[in-house]
């Protein structure tokens, strides 16, 4: 009995965190994207035909997370296309910017806009969805914060595109051609969009009217800004939606005592079995944005012992997230001595980059000047 | 957004402080300037802003115009900010809405550029009215007090402050580590500058502190731990057991005749032998035997057990078990005390290798006529009268590089009388005293030392010694005569270290235990070192004699009485009050990471294990802002000092 029982859990525990993390998510998404798909049709479907509500979603500078996360559906989209009229999603439909210039002004209900801006492009279809759509969200972190693309304020669009096509190690271009924006060929020219030189949130350059973050969200929030679209149940202009207002500290069921930190690990500097399972893991040294991270993924990362890493952005109360960070992570340094102190911050490698892994442009750091 | 969106009617005044300020800031551009800022009803300026017509103008501009706010440009807030509260509350404004841009200490004794150092002062005021747009009106907490005062230490500093408070009417507990109370004082032979004798001053105060009603002597008792706050202290000692009933001891003696285990001598320095039970000298208080556990051959009467035979008052009594007990107490005096530097530390000396090189204290027993040697001067190698005796002031003192960077303040005239009083026992012996210089401040202290020079013939050498070594059986120093820039070399037949003053509470873990905040040579810090000497920074707590740095006696009897009258100043009062600009937390922010709780130094933070949120006690929170800072979420924000006025001030500096 007692070796069955023991055997069992191994497997669970053999079982990798991500594809725990996948299975959550997808399953989380799943009943979402059913019960919006049934609300959806509650509203619109009784009566008279209506037109469906339109729906826009778009991809700017982002890694595309944020339409797996609407994807991973599966063959579900199908009945969410039933309830919405999905008119412009690059990611899974060849719509062209034209058939979108062409539309009144207003006429998309929703935009879910991924992805910062970080070229031209982006920017002027920013600038287009805003004119087109009633209500502009920024959806993820990149369109809310920055995010990770958001960590290229560090430098700026010259060194990264040197590094990318000269200098880095596994760049062959002895002739240093670089992508231009205009090309002549034979019967007119090829255009590429300019790279902005930073990263700019979604907020920065036009007026936003709900912020959902998270890299990516999960399916809690995207129904819950729909949900609220379709019941017409808005919360005021500029909120951000689908989150709690503490932070992920009070979604976290790990015990929380006073904190005195003598080492910090780096996540493959630490063994998961070493891992208390029932204790704050920034009191194991593991470092954790969670404390001022905002609340609703339902501390997702921390429940596979892994540090949360931030993604929901600053919480409610905070000005500043990598600033509010640094200086509650250096508070719990146990040590007196100023050379003990220099060792202990020196193992959290990258600073930046980690208090400010998704909010960077954000934050009152900004960029490189 | 900033104070609610409200209009405020704020009014600033700007001080000259006669030249202090306006030879550097032109005030009157800076009150101009403010004029007409936002929120700004009024801006003037006056040439001393804290003098009476001063505060009368603030006075009546705040009734006349219904100004809701203040703004004193002036000196640091540690200096009037209460005067100017005062002002403001008598014209019926709540304290809280005044504020002082320090436009003195941090602008125009440290600039001279005209200019630039005005365009500074009016970025100040700038800044202070964003941050009292944001003020809100505060009220002290009142609190409850406890009458009753826990002393920490039974030298003179703790004898005198737990008398002086006894006679207040208060009850003192007196809490001492070691076997009797007297400390260090009852050890000195005479004192400088009367040479009265230590012990006639010091054991009639012990009588007297043992028979006070109102004093409860615990001695060979240490503070454990401390919780509570100003007014309010819960105490934790522990009890170490003493083996012997102070009560029925009837200090006989034959304990000590017959325990055979022998164990140098801790009242004579280690220049005699106690045993192991002992009484630490014949003037002790308590006056009762103590069986020192760790010398003893063992508690079990199959091993020794021969003190318990003998005593035929059956005060011995091998059960006795450490104890912890609890006081409750409103004020704390810290008296712990000095030591003395360790002569290891300066092995060139070779204090710990020669027997012949010995500290101050042990030459304070050897002058002693209770001493090892009944008040002669003879050296302990060999019990020879020593001829020539060589005394080295600033030992381990003013020694940045090496040791300790501060002066022990005592050591001139002690060396100076130590030189005095070995003339006055060996009439035909020589006496040098190598100094850095003499530094003899105080009452009858140069006349003093000058008659240690004039008249007992004692030889100042101005110089350091770089080596104390052996030639054969004769000590040789070495050193520099840095008047002559000649090397001297002596013999001697004996050498007297002044070592410096170190605090008693060598890691600092007591002071640590009771979050008392100490400076960077471990001294007790005081809250302000010209208006509140004797006073903690953590409230309730006062401070007595060398545990706040090297003093002589009248100067720790002098902070002694006034570490009591500050503790009688507080139980006089009928509630205390208590700074309103704490740091509460706001519930709906907090997820309860109890980050903040590590940072507060007054252990004002905990978690709130049902609600899963930090919870404050708003009487010990000093207002520091440690967990302001701490805290990740915004949830710490101190009153009136919130996240949002400090964004707001940076703002108004950084746009000009």
């Amino acid at each position: 009995m007692f070796t069955m029982q023991h055997s069992d859990q191994g497997e669970e525990e053999n079982e990798p965190y991500y594809q725990r993390l996948i299975h959550a998510g997808l399953n989380q998404a799943f009943s979402v994207l059913e019960s919006l798909f049934f609300i959806t049709l509650t509203l619109y479907g009784r009566g008279r035909p209506m037109a469906k509500p339109k729906f826009a979603i778009y991809w700017a500078g982002s890694c595309g997370g944020c339409e797996i996360a609407f994807l991973d559906i599966r063959e579900k989209i199908l009945d969410v296309d039933k309830a919405v009229d999905l008119v412009f999603c690059p990611c899974i439909m060849d719509t062209k910017y034209k058939d979108i210039e062409a539309m009144k002004d207003g006429e998309i209900d929703v935009c879910l806009f991924n992805g910062s801006i970080r070229n031209e492009e982006n920017l002027h279809i920013a600038e287009l969805l805003r004119k087109k759509s009633k209500v502009m969200v920024a959806y993820g972190s990149c369109a809310t914060e920055g995010c990770v693309p958001g960590l290229g304020n560090l430098t700026n669009a010259e060194e990264i595109q040197k590094y990318a096509f000269e200098t880095s190690p596994s760049t062959g271009n002895p002739d240093k051609i670089r992508p231009r924006a205009e090309t002549k060929v034979k019967g007119g020219k090829l255009t590429l969009p300019v790279m902005c030189d930073y990263v700019r949130t979604l907020g920065q350059v036009i007026d936003v009217d709900y912020f959902m973050p998270g890299c990516p969200p999960v399916a809690d929030q995207i129904w819950a800004v729909i949900e609220a679209v379709l019941t017409n149940a808005l919360p005021p202009k500029g909120s951000v939606v689908g989150v709690n207002p503490k932070t992920v500290c009070d979604e976290c069921d790990r015990e929380k005592n006073e904190k005195r930190v003598k080492r910090f690990f780096r996540p493959h500097e630490v063994d998961p079995k070493d891992i208390d399972p029932n204790l704050c893991l920034l009191e194991q040294g593991i470092v954790c944005n969670g404390p001022a991270t905002r609340a609703g993924c339902g501390a997702l990362c921390p429940q596979v012992n892994l540090g949360c890493r931030g993604c929901y952005g600053p919480a409610e109360g905070i000005e500043d997230m990598g600033g509010k960070l640094a200086g509650s992570i250096a508070s719990v340094i146990d040590s007196d001595d100023p050379e003990e102190i220099e060792r202990i911050v020196s193992q959290i490698v990258d600073p930046v980059g980690t208090f400010y892994r998704f909010s960077l442009p954000s934050s009152i750091l900004g960029r490189k000047v | 957004m900033m104070g609610n969106g409200k209009k405020k009617k704020i009014g600033i005044f700007v001080c000259h402080c006669g030249v202090n300020i306006a030879s550097v800031v032109d005030v009157e551009r800076v009150a101009k300037e403010l004029d007409g800022y936002t929120d700004v009803e009024l801006s003037t300026d006056y040439v001393y802003m804290c003098s009476e017509p001063g505060q009368k103008m603030i006075l009546e501009q705040i009734q006349e115009r219904g100004l809701d706010g203040v703004i004193i440009a002036a000196c640091s807030p540690t200096l009037h900010e209460k005067t100017f509260q005062n002002v403001a509350e008598l014209a019926g404004l709540n304290p809280y809405m005044v504020e002082i841009a320090n436009i003195r200490e941090q602008n125009s004794w440290v600039h001279t550029d005209k200019e630039k150092a005005t365009d500074k002062a009016v970025k100040i005021v700038k800044s202070m009215v964003e941050k009292l747009r944001g003020n809100e009106h505060l009220e002290p907490i009142k609190v409850g007090i406890t009458r009753r005062a826990m002393v920490v230490g039974g030298g003179v500093a703790g004898l005198q402050a737990a008398l002086d408070i006894a006679d207040h009417g208060y009850e003192v507990v007196l809490v001492e580590k070691e076997p009797s109370i007297g400390g260090h004082m009852v050890q000195l032979s005479e004192t400088f500058p009367t040479l009265d004798c230590s012990q006639c001053i010091m054991t009639p105060k012990m009588v007297e502190v043992s028979r006070h009603p109102n004093i409860k002597v615990l001695t060979y008792h240490e503070v454990e731990s401390i919780s509570g706050f100003v007014g309010n202290f819960k105490v934790r000692i522990k009890k170490k057991p003493k083996f012997v009933d102070e009560d029925l001891c009837k200090l006989c003696g034959d304990c000590a005749d017959v325990c055979p285990q022998v164990v140098p001598d801790e009242f004579n320095m280690g220049l005699s032998f106690r045993k192991a039970i002992y009484l630490p000298f014949p003037q002790a208080i308590p006056g009762a035997y103590t069986l020192d556990i760790d010398s003893c051959l063992g508690l079990l009467p199959v091993r020794c057990g021969k003190c318990k035979d003998v005593c035929d008052a059956r005060a011995i009594d091998y059960d006795m078990k450490e104890e912890i007990i609890e006081e409750e107490v409103g004020a704390v005096v810290l008296a712990t005390g000095y030591d003395l530097y360790s002569m290891q530390a300066l092995g060139e000396f070779g204090g710990e290798r020669y027997e012949d090189v010995i500290n101050g204290l042990e030459f304070e027993r050897i002058l002693s006529a209770s001493g090892p040697t009944g008040g002669e001067v003879r050296r302990p190698s060999d019990g020879k009268i020593p001829k020539n005796i060589v005394f080295i002031q600033c030992c381990g003192s003013r020694d940045p590089e090496l040791h300790n960077s501060y002066c022990s303040k005592i050591c001139c005239m002690y060396t100076a009388k130590h030189a005095m009083l070995y003339k006055h026992r060996v009439h035909d012996g020589n006496a040098t005293v190598f100094y850095i210089d003499v530094r003899a401040g105080g009452k009858a202290f140069d006349e003093f030392y000058q008659r240690t020079v004039d008249e007992d013939d004692v030889l100042y050498m101005r110089g350091k010694v770089s080596k104390v070594y052996k030639e054969g059986d004769i000590l040789k120093v070495r050193g520099v005569d840095t008047l002559t820039g000649k090397l001297v070399e002596m013999e001697a037949d004996m050498v007297v270290l002044a070592m410096s003053m170190v605090h008693a509470d060598g890691s600092g873990e007591l002071m640590k235990k009771l979050k008392v905040g100490t400076d960077k040579d471990g001294w007790l810090a005081e809250a302000h070192p010209k208006l509140r000497p004797v006073e903690s920074l953590n409230a309730g707590f006062f401070l007595a004699g060398c545990a706040h740095g090297p003093k002589d006696i009248p100067d720790t009897v002098a902070q002694a009485s006034a570490a009591a009258a500050k503790v009688g100043d507080l139980f006089a009062r009928h509630e205390l009050l208590h700074e309103p600009t704490i740091v509460p937390v706001i519930e709906e922010l907090c997820s309860g990471c109890g980050i903040c709780i590590s940072m507060c130094p007054y252990g004002a933070r905990s978690l709130d294990l049902t609600k899963h949120v930090v919870k404050v006690n708003e009487v010990l929170c000093e207002g520091c802002g440690a967990c302001a800072a701490a805290c990740p979420c915004g949830a710490a924000q101190q009153k009136n000092q919130t996240d949002e006025q400090i964004f707001s001030m940076v703002k108004a500096i950084l746009k000009g």
